[in-house]
């Protein structure tokens, strides 16, 4: 099943978007950089920085960190790395957890803009071990942004992932490399990154803080995380926070979608909360909680919540333009939208996508949402080609086995769900044919619908048992829920057809009109007649 | 011993919720899934945490654990557990004899071929009776589907989902009439009508419309118009 789209094209990820010419060699073999430099506007920032953190002053800590640090790599460090901890060090005192934050801003860097090697991914890990104890600890007494934070669970996971790519490809790897993989066969284990993550919501007793907001007996979310008065640290609560989101996207990464909704599930994406703070951390948690309730066929689900984010974006990308993450917002958005088109191939709904999302949906996909319809071979590629597009990159978790043959085995994990997901698509091959004729009747025999669809009696009702099967999901807590929008009941021999008719929103409308109209009213009493 | 075993699967279950990353509970596991299969008891919980543990180590995947966990995936259709579990399984393992007939078997429940599905498992008789209840746990299913789709079914469409005919069948039917609401019909000249009880599912008219409230602070938005 030729796809146009490479799976295996390792700048999918475009927050990681790399110049063309950051591509040879790996980092720190660029001519000139001298890691033990240290510019004057470097050392004015970290030394700032670490004014900022230990007055606590959360928003300067945020300009610097959002702003000063991605236009001083822009302007100095666009294809070299940050001048090395052990240079900057003097000027912070040798304070023991800066230097542990700045190496996890050197590293998330060389990621962005350069090739890390082997050596430097274990280094890495190395360096979130030695934070994530830190905090686990509980010795940590700052208070970070938001967005900082939300960075270190995002590229923690982020790491874990590209270095399952990594280890997976043996075959044009070095001795060098091979040996570094023998001797640190514990960097990046899986069991280490899913318990530091499981560490961290349990250490926070987040889940017991979400608790007590939701019966009015604390404040999290109202003060976005943050304690303005007490000034106790937020580090440790916001890690364990978004580790929960951290855990929702490693269980996706395995193909264990019904545990990760499961880790997800303390928070309430129905309502506003800190998750949707941060716009990248609201994103994630949205495309990773859609993609999972579409592999557990959990259709109108999927729909509901990618129409309100791509709603969401669609109203606000233009304030983040500036941001660093601009690229990762629109990438994300683009594989929603794709998901979205599969949802709504595989369960047509009427009412669930908003007008503006509706016409951005119809703009991209039209062509391929009709071919998918038709449920043959075209039908298939079309399939297999947005789901490639849009899915997460599925890793393999276990250790490498280091012996002859040594084969390239990263795309293993994805073949597995794509085939998987192409199986329940064949699954649901005669469906829609029986959905286009159902809207044209209110009652229909069973011998005559099995005559226009030509097939026979029996093999119709397999049919239509089919259909009502596949179109009821059962939810987490074993109700059947309807996803269907045109319905049926058999009564021994005709088939009554129900279509489920919009509900008119009566109370709603009329509120949003009596609004409207007392601001009318308002503006019309303020004009002064001269 | 009933007691004994009941504070075993309470341990395992805690183990799961608390600290399911660990190879050392592998082992845990695989008794909790023997014990689900002799005491007709579930987990998904537990067996999703097994396989996701066979993953991070395959030298320790054990054949007839993932087989019986499969087998006890079926049994809870209509949930996708199935697939759930499926996802977990390496590509070359599911290549196997036993996995490639119980994905075949998985197949005919999902499309409602239940002719295909019985005559299958009547082949496959050495793989599925390893897990008692089976056979109980299907006809459920296969029930369910009928009841989403039939306000009336005719006597032949029943026998053939769950496998039973004749005086077994008129039993089977005795029994749910005493105790599930089930209704005998007689329809024109031909075959009996089994009248299925009321639901939302094949009785439209009793679905709950629930889009027709309004939520009560969007109704808090006029109350300043109000006073």
């Amino acid at each position: 099943m030729a796809s146009s789209y490479d799976y295996d094209d390792a700048s999918l990820d475009s927050r990681h978007t790399r110049p063309p010419s950051a591509g040879q060699g790996s980092a720190g073999t660029d001519q000139g950089y001298d890691p033990n430099f240290v510019p004057d506007s470097v050392k004015t920032f970290v030394v700032h920085l670490y004014r900022h953190i230990r007055e606590k002053n959360v928003y300067e800590i945020h300009q610097m960190y959002d702003g000063s640090f991605q236009r001083l790599s822009d302007r100095m460090f666009r294809e070299s790395p940050w001048p090395s901890v052990e240079a900057i060090a003097p000027y912070v005192d040798n304070d023991h957890v800066f230097c542990l934050l700045y190496r996890e801003m050197w590293f998330r860097h060389l990621y962005a803009r350069l090739s890390p090697t082997g050596r430097q991914r274990v280094e890495s890990w190395d360096n979130y071990c030695s934070l994530f104890s830190v905090v686990l600890h509980g010795v940590v007494n700052m208070q970070l942004p938001n967005q900082w934070l939300w960075d270190m669970v995002d590229e923690f996971v982020y790491q874990f992932q590209s270095y399952c790519q990594y280890r997976a490809k043996l075959k044009n790897k070095t001795e060098e490399e091979l040996q570094l993989l023998r001797q640190y066969d514990q960097a990046w284990n899986v069991y280490g990154v899913l318990n530091y993550l499981q560490a961290l919501v349990e250490k926070s007793a987040i889940t017991d803080v979400l608790e007590r907001e939701k019966e009015g007996l604390e404040q999290f979310a109202a003060t976005d995380g943050y304690d303005y008065e007490g000034g106790t640290s937020n580090v440790l609560k916001m890690l364990g926070y978004y580790s929960m989101i951290g855990l929702l996207r490693v269980h996706c990464l395995l193909g264990d979608y019904h545990t990760g909704l499961k880790c997800l599930a303390p928070i309430d994406i129905s309502q506003q909360g800190v998750y949707n703070v941060v716009i990248g951390s609201h994103i994630s948690t949205i495309y990773h909680y859609g993609f999972a309730n579409l592999m557990l066929r959990r259709y109108v689900e999927a729909i509901r919540e990618f129409n309100k984010i791509l709603l969401y974006i669609l109203k606000y990308k233009q304030f983040h333009q500036k941001s660093p993450q601009y690229d990762q917002i629109l990438k994300k958005n683009e594989q929603m939208y794709a998901l979205l088109a599969i949802c709504l191939s595989l369960c047509p709904q009427n009412n669930l996508v908003e007008e503006n999302v509706n016409s951005q949906l119809r703009d991209k996909y039209n062509e391929k949402m009709t071919k998918m319809l038709r449920y043959d071979d075209e039908a298939y590629a079309v399939y297999d080609e947005l789901f490639t597009y849009a899915c997460p990159k599925f890793i393999t978790p276990s250790a490498p086995v280091l012996e002859e043959p040594l084969t390239n085995y990263n795309q293993d994990a994805y073949r597995l769900q794509l085939k998987l997901f192409l199986y329940e698509v064949k699954q649901q091959q005669l469906l829609s044919g029986v959905r286009s004729f159902l809207k044209l009747y209110s009652t229909i025999s069973i011998g005559k619908l099995a005559a226009y669809m030509e097939v026979d009696e029996p093999t119709l009702r397999t049919i239509l048992m089919t259909y009502k099967h596949k179109m009821h999901a059962v939810d987490g807590d074993g109700k059947i829920i309807p996803n269907a929008d045109v319905d049926f009941y058999i009564s021994e021999d005709i088939v009554h057809v129900v279509e489920s008719k919009p509900t008119k929103r009566y109370g709603d409308y009329f509120l949003r009109q009596i609004l409207k109209f007392e601001e009318m009213i308002g503006e019309l009493d303020r004009i002064k007649m001269d | 011993m009933g007691r004994e075993q009941q504070q075993v699967s309470y341990t395992v279950e805690q183990l799961v919720s608390v600290n399911p990353y660990n190879p050392d509970i592998l082992t845990d596991l695989e008794n909790y899934v023997n014990e689900q299969v002799s005491s007709q008891t579930y987990s998904l919980d537990a067996n999703l945490c097994l396989l996701r543990l066979y993953q991070f180590e395959p030298g320790r995947m054990s054949i007839p654990i993932v087989v019986q966990i499969l087998i006890k995936a079926l049994m809870a259709m209509p949930a996708s557990d199935f697939s759930l579990c499926l996802f977990l399984i390496p590509e070359q393992v599911q290549m196997e004899e036993k996995f490639k007939t119980l994905i075949v078997l998985s197949h005919y429940l999902e499309t409602a071929r239940f002719r295909q599905f019985w005559d299958e498992a009547a082949k496959s008789r050495s793989i599925l009776e390893v897990v008692p209840g089976f056979e109980q746990a299907i006809q459920a299913y296969a029930i369910h589907v009928l009841s989403l789709t039939y306000q009336k079914v005719p006597r032949p469409v029943l026998a053939e989902a769950i496998n039973i005919e004749g005086l077994s069948l008129d039993k089977f039917i005795e029994h749910h009439v005493a105790n599930s609401g089930w209704v005998l019909e007689k329809s024109h000249g031909r075959s009996q009508l089994i009248v299925l009880p009321r639901n939302e599912f094949n009785h439209p008219e009793l679905q709950k419309h629930t889009a027709e409230g309004v939520p009560f602070e969007h109704v808090t938005r006029i109350f300043p118009m109000l006073s």
